[in-house]
């Protein structure tokens, strides 16, 4: 198995980088160019951006700010928020993102995640879950679907889906920890990746989120200091998690 | 220094432009004339093929290495070499690497993530199939991560993406292909 991945997460509304709790009061942590070249440049495994305004707002993703962010960074990029076609992903993998993130769109109409794998291969394909009590939320966690989180886990992935990111929305921002149970849950029942989301506080919530879970997201822990990273990385090792050394 | 991206129509080709160009070399599309010609790989492999096919790249990559001039295959790019993948229910490849791709059967598929290479450094990997080639070079978790025959070298990994360790792998392929003049 590949090492386990940290992926700091750039959360974009209005072109900059938010973070709230619960999904919910939003604040400005920073410029997304900026954020993400010093991630890059401090040796995160991968970079997430989600561009949690788009769907609520109905527009497409900030292709124009995905280009800028690409261009200074070194490492794979994740581009999601507003994708709803597989023009759209196109255009994002040309801005020069690797993979696109589907999360409302996908809930609507299940069959695009079939037709953006069988366009782009399932590898460049990342199905994004919001749970709250094991349920999926969609558009940006402001709607209920009633659907179950690991059923629709499943369904994502014979559909072609080439990993899960699973947010809980329950522990999203607050510090406490991944929800480990959910987590478990969807890595259980799927063989694809799965990149936990959502409660990182400390070194210990992320060692015990990758001993479930190929990879962990991490936004609140790290923006207000990018150098976090490399600490965390220090400590994780500590903890015995074989992560990477980015030398 | 020019370096030519074989375009096919699919995928992020910008990332291994950009990775390039960092480098100091001058990118465009040229791929009969470059000094080193590159086929990048993402997206499935019939599609690839067809794509090649389409623009008469294939067999411009061809006489490139029949003429013992430099081509650097980059994850499916390194597939697409090989005589014929099992993906798509079967396809033939270009035929510049002796092998087949086959399906990864271990562990979590798509393999996703960082791996070492050889004991040394990790490079970033992201796929489904994998090849078996009598021509591999390095290894990574008993996967085929490089591969060599004439002027071609075939890499699973993805370099470009590959932080400070890939910007040193492409660097040293541009190295080589200065070496040879």
């Amino acid at each position: 198995m590949p090492l386990p991945r940290l992926i700091p997460c750039l959360d974009v509304a209005a072109g900059r980088v938010v973070k709230g709790v619960n999904f919910r009061g939003l604040r400005d942590v920073g410029d997304p160019v900026e954020l993400g070249a010093a991630y890059s440049d401090r040796g995160a495994d991968e970079l997430v951006f989600l561009d949690v305004a788009a769907t609520v707002e109905g527009r497409p993703t900030l292709v124009d700010l995905v280009r800028r962010v690409a261009g200074r960074l070194a490492i794979p990029f994740t581009v999601g928020g507003g994708v709803r076609a597989v023009g759209d992903a196109e255009e994002l993998l040309a801005a020069g993102a690797d993979k696109v993130a589907v999360n409302s769109a996908a809930l609507a109409r299940p069959e695009l995640v079939t037709q953006l794998a069988g366009r782009l291969g399932s590898q460049a394909v990342v199905v994004a879950i919001d749970a709250t009590q094991g349920r999926v939320q969609t558009r940006a966690g402001t709607t209920a679907t009633g659907r179950d989180a690991v059923e629709w886990a499943r369904e994502a992935e014979a559909r072609g889906a080439g990993e899960i990111l699973l947010t809980s929305i329950d522990a999203d921002g607050t510090r406490d920890g991944y929800d480990l149970p959910l987590t478990r849950a969807v890595a259980d029942a799927v063989t694809v990746p799965v990149i936990a989301s959502g409660g990182a506080g400390e070194a210990r919530h992320v060692a015990d989120a990758l001993e479930v879970a190929q990879a962990a997201l991490l936004a609140s822990i790290l923006h207000e200091n990018p150098d976090r990273l490399g600490s965390l990385r220090d400590e994780l090792r500590e903890l015995g998690v074989p992560v990477r050394d980015a030398a | 220094m020019r370096v030519a991206i074989a375009e096919y129509g699919a995928g992020n080709v910008r990332s291994v432009a950009l990775a390039f160009a960092r480098l100091g070399a001058e990118v465009d599309g040229d791929v009969a004339g470059a000094d080193l010609a590159v086929l990048p790989g993402v997206g499935s492999a019939r599609a690839a093929m067809a794509g090649l096919r389409e623009r008469g790249l294939d067999e411009a990559l061809r006489e490139r290495v029949a003429e013992g001039r430099p081509v650097l295959g980059i994850c499916l790019g390194l597939q697409l070499a090989l005589d014929e993948s099992d993906e798509d229910g079967g396809v033939e490849g270009l035929g510049l690497l002796p092998g087949r791709a086959v399906r990864l059967r271990d562990g979590r598929v798509p393999r996703i993530g960082w791996a070492p290479v050889d004991e040394g450094d990790a490079f970033y990997f992201a796929h489904s199939y994998a090849a078996e080639t009598p021509a591999a070079t390095a290894w990574s978790e008993g996967i085929v991560a490089e591969a060599r025959a004439g002027t071609f070298v075939g890499v699973q990994f993805h370099p470009e993406k590959s932080g400070a360790a890939g910007a040193r792998y492409l660097a040293g392929v541009l190295g080589s292909c200065l070496s040879r003049v």
